[in-house]
């Protein structure tokens, strides 16, 4: 069941050493990738970040954490857990700049969100 | 007094059910899983110094722009990383050019010889994400299979079905050492 409308693309890379995110109501969301057909006009192709429901900028990562901290009790807030759900084809300065940010934010706890692959036989 | 007609309700168990089964595979239930890491705190700003590592204990390993990947000065498959990843982190010939290992007591364990080798991660700008994925992949799966290891060594069983004291005392044995360096543009745009 999805909360947010996906503006943008994310085909997840695939990883086997996975681990399932236990408690949803901990999870904040950022999604990576290119926009989806109706917003590149606006928006063009290359991977733009989304947060809840709009297009943001890499600034606006601090002021999201801190709103999702808000939402949750104060003694959840070390338990929380960053779920970066990112296109395979993005290239990493994007990424890595989010990642910065989380730091700076002192959200720490990231899960680069994977699928399975497909057995492959 | 007439009598009000009624509904028909025979269909009713029908549409009842179809209802049911169209809401069933209109709903998406993705389970969200990924690789979990945690990301190193902000330094602070009067930076201490730190003691220098040597060299010997340091796996390197290189993402450049095309997706090349360079493991301790060499071309290398992403295919081969985990098995020589698992060499650096366990140094079974004891070999000069491989981490120094250091005799440690640990609870439930004994003596065990613990790695100092630390994995040094570096990616570039414009290395694709997916492909920094499958590295990460390959290097949490070396010491995860290397903890199985001696989990099923010491206690007969996988890492993940040992008590919690136990998946302590395997942690402190095989630590997982990954430190990213900040990414660097080699060349140009993209």
């Amino acid at each position: 069941m999805r909360e947010v409308t996906m503006k943008v693309r994310t085909t997840l890379p695939s990883a086997t050493e996975l681990t399932k995110l236990e408690k949803k109501s901990l999870v904040s969301y950022i999604y990576v990738g290119p926009p989806q057909k109706q917003y590149i006009k606006m928006f063009g192709t290359e991977p733009r970040i989304q947060l809840n429901d709009v297009f943001a900028k890499v600034s606006d990562i601090p002021d999201f954490i801190l709103a999702e901290r808000a939402a949750r009790d104060e003694a959840e807030i070390p338990y929380m857990i960053t779920s970066l759900k990112v296109d395979e084809y993005t290239k990493m300065q994007i990424v890595g700049e989010i990642k910065l940010e989380l730091r700076k934010a002192a959200a720490l706890r990231i899960n680069y969100s994977s699928r399975m692959p497909i057995a492959k036989n | 007094m007439r009598k009000t007609p009624e509904i028909p309700s025979a269909s009713m168990a029908d549409i009842a059910f179809m209802l049911l089964i169209f809401f069933l595979v209109a709903t998406t239930m993705d389970v969200d899983s990924g690789l979990e890491r945690v990301l190193p705190q902000m330094p602070p700003e009067v930076q201490e110094d730190t003691p220098p590592i040597k060299e010997r204990n340091v796996f390197s390993v290189l993402l450049d722009q095309y997706d090349r990947l360079m493991v301790e000065g060499e071309i290398m498959r992403v295919e081969d990383l985990r098995d020589k990843t698992k060499e650096f982190m366990t140094n079974p010939r004891s070999l000069e050019t491989l981490p120094e290992t250091k005799m440690t007591e640990i609870p439930l364990i004994g003596n065990v010889e613990v790695t100092r080798g630390i994995i040094s991660l570096r990616n570039d700008h414009g290395t694709q994400y997916g492909m920094y994925i499958a590295v990460q992949n390959e290097l949490v799966a070396a010491i995860n299979e290397l903890r199985n290891d001696l989990s099923t060594q010491k206690f007969g069983k996988n890492y993940a079905n040992c008590s919690s004291e136990q998946q302590e005392a395997i942690r402190a044995a095989i630590p997982s050492r990954i430190s990213e360096a900040e990414p660097k543009t080699v060349g140009g745009k993209k």
